[in-house]
């Protein structure tokens, strides 16, 4: 069993971390003042190639696996910056990878990995149907050499700042299917030639996290913009979701890890009735606890990628990462505000932004509650909780 | 062209060195280890010539522990061609001129037409080793460039002075240190990273030089350090309260120090 990084995954931990140096906490705050997106820092990402680390060298990427495509956004979100502005085009990649054919891999990785497109837009969630996916009401329809999509999602992250969005539709109505999982297809659907049959609505959050409801009302899409074969879309995203739990629970380890670091050098430091406030067990025994979390979580999180990266079945182990990952920053950036006291609620010391964003991950890509339930039903074998 | 950029190992800059108190060496264990910013000047440089001129070849050139192969792939992420690491526990303990005599040779069977170091190292600061290259290759040293032409054959460089700059040029082949304020380095990207691998790197000892122990190392040591001492704290400094007089005060004690 080995638990080192290679001396590659170093040069490139080493390599993300000198580059987010250039982005300071300023960048990040002024950029969550404004609710601007992070195009300057995106762009860099681009330039130096991270964001094309999961495509293959042969369509110009580096070949590379989830493990280090973790890596690259824990250092993000470790540096007091937010990989949500971008970690989609690492998931989303999932899809379009291992399912999508040669001209479609051929057309588009190249121009992705050059960052002529983005591909940074999910279209899954409605708002009818959040994580009982099957139940969606968007409905593509045949025909000839296209396709009609009409319908409507909501949580579509990052819309405006994409140039492609992968589109999970009914291609048969759920009434006609066996499984509720068939009958749903998968679109790579190109933002640009879609024009007004796509419109956007931005959602105000509690967040920078540029999202939106979008409205989608007679978009016609080639055939060729299919992945893989109708009816099939379910079993694709798949491989998205579970690279996205994994980069996810990687992104908190980045959090929780810029947390516990903030809070024990403060409580180091801070001096209260004559002595730092960390030589008080009340104060340091919750940053010592929420570290311990984080390193297992941590172990989980290596785990999973591990299994993704082999081809082997990751479910279990990259929702429990993500679960456990999630609950470590959350307990982090507790811990970390209450050290700081007043301070820590100040906009200027950047707990307060870090710890919305962290908080997001407990509820979101899945919520917590519901990897729980599948642990329980589909680990443990018991009944149905919901 | 054959360009050698000479690099170093050195413990982390923004911490602060230790010193083993029996052999008065820098602790290089437990510490974190990078490659010397002041040697991605040099790095960049070279790789700007590089693009340039196709079909450069930039070599870089280091002694050290065998983790210093950490200092040359990064060199080789931001684009240099290949590494050469002179590494052999007979080494150890070798003074900046024998450094100096050990680099210079293996340089030379790199057959080079340009040298370039940094103006010192981070950790030792003694300076002295680009100078001893160029003595042992029997070329000239232009120093502490902050920018640098080649052409026709010959290297023009602008040199650092304190009250402005000197400009002078020397025929190729020759020895350039380099300072911080030559050029922005870039950061290796991940292409850089996955191709640094790939690429060959040559591992020395010193008798593949032609050096025998005796030569090098703490054997070979013609300098020897007697002792250390820490940098004095800095002395608490005056407070002027303002009673209408402060701005008077300033300025009366920063025209004593002659500084106004």
């Amino acid at each position: 069993m080995e638990f080192n990084l290679t001396e590659e995954q170093q040069s490139i931990r080493q390599a993300v971390r000198e580059l987010c140096r250039k982005f300071s906490p300023e960048y990040w705050r002024a950029l969550d003042r404004e609710r601007a997106y992070p195009e300057e820092f995106v762009r860099a990402l681009t330039e130096a190639g991270w964001l094309a680390a999961l495509i293959p060298e042969e369509y110009e990427g580096a070949g590379l696996g989830i493990t280090e495509a973790s890596i690259i956004l824990e250092e993000i979100n470790y540096s007091g910056g937010n990989a949500a502005a971008c970690h989609a085009q690492m998931y989303i990649m999932g899809s379009l990878l291992r399912h999508g054919n040669a001209a479609q891999k051929s057309y588009y990785l190249p121009k992705i990995a050059r960052g002529e497109l983005r591909l940074q837009a999910f279209g899954v969630t409605e708002p009818d149907a959040g994580s009982d996916t099957t139940k969606i009401k968007t409905m593509a329809v045949r025909q000839g050499d296209h396709y009609i999509i009409n319908g409507q999602k909501v949580w579509t992250s990052r819309f405006q700042h994409s140039d492609l969005l992968l589109l999970l539709a009914r291609t048969t109505p759920i009434e006609q299917v066996t499984d509720r999982t068939g009958g749903l297809s998968l679109f790579l659907v190109d933002l640009h030639a879609a024009g007004e049959s796509i419109e956007a609505r931005p959602i105000e959050a509690m967040v920078n996290h540029e999202t939106n409801e979008v409205f989608i009302n007679d978009l016609k899409v080639p055939a060729s913009a299919l992945i893989g074969e109708e009816g099939k879309g379910f079993r694709y995203i798949l491989d998205s979701w579970n690279a996205e739990r994994v980069l996810i629970a990687a992104e908190c380890i980045g959090d929780g890890r810029w947390f516990v670091e903030k809070a024990s050098r403060y409580a180091s430091e801070r001096v209260v009735f004559g002595r730092p406030i960390g030589a008080n067990q009340g104060v340091q025994f919750p940053i010592a606890q929420a570290y311990a979390h984080i390193e297992a979580a941590d172990l989980v999180r290596y785990k999973a990628a591990w299994l993704f990266d082999q081809h082997q079945k990751c479910a279990p182990e990259a929702n429990l990462a993500k679960l456990l990952a999630s609950q470590a920053s959350w307990e982090a950036a507790n811990a970390c505000l209450t050290t700081h006291g007043g301070y820590g609620l100040a906009v200027e010391y950047d707990i307060e932004r870090k710890f919305r964003e962290t908080r997001l991950y407990t509820v979101a890509p899945i919520n917590n509650n519901l990897v729980l339930a599948y642990v329980g039903q589909h680990v443990l074998k018991m009944p149905k909780s919901y | 062209m054959n360009i050698v950029v000479c690099v170093k190992q050195v413990p982390e800059p923004t911490g602060t060195n230790r010193i083993d108190p029996k052999s008065l060496r820098i602790l290089r264990e437990g510490v974190d280890s990078v490659l010397d910013p002041a040697d991605e000047f040099s790095i960049e440089a070279a790789l700007q010539i590089q693009e340039a001129n196709p079909g450069t070849n930039v070599v870089v050139v280091s002694m050290g522990p065998d983790r210093a192969l950490e200092a040359i792939r990064r060199g080789l992420a931001m684009g240099a061609n290949k590494g050469v690491l002179v590494s052999d526990a007979n080494l150890a303990g070798s003074d900046a001129l024998t450094t100096a005599k050990v680099l210079a040779a293996a340089i030379k069977r790199e057959n080079p037409d340009l040298v370039l170091c940094a103006t010192e190292s981070s950790d030792a600061y003694t300076g002295m080793v680009p100078g001893g290259i160029a003595h042992h290759l029997g070329l000239p040293l232009l120093s502490y460039a902050k920018k640098l032409t080649l052409a026709g054959g010959k290297v023009q460089i602008e040199r650092q002075t304190e009250a402005g700059f000197q400009r002078v040029e020397a025929q190729l082949p020759a020895v350039v240190t380099v300072t911080g304020s030559i050029n922005t380095p870039r950061y290796p990207a991940l292409k850089g990273i996955m191709q640094a691998k790939k690429k060959p790197v040559d591992q020395l000892t010193a008798a593949d030089l032609g050096f025998s122990p005796e030569q090098v190392g703490e054997k070979g040591a013609k300098e020897k350090v007697l002792g250390w001492a820490p940098a004095e704290q800095r002395k608490a400094g005056t407070v002027i309260k303002d009673d209408g007089t402060a701005a008077t005060q300033i300025a009366d004690f920063l025209a004593q120090l002659k500084v106004i």
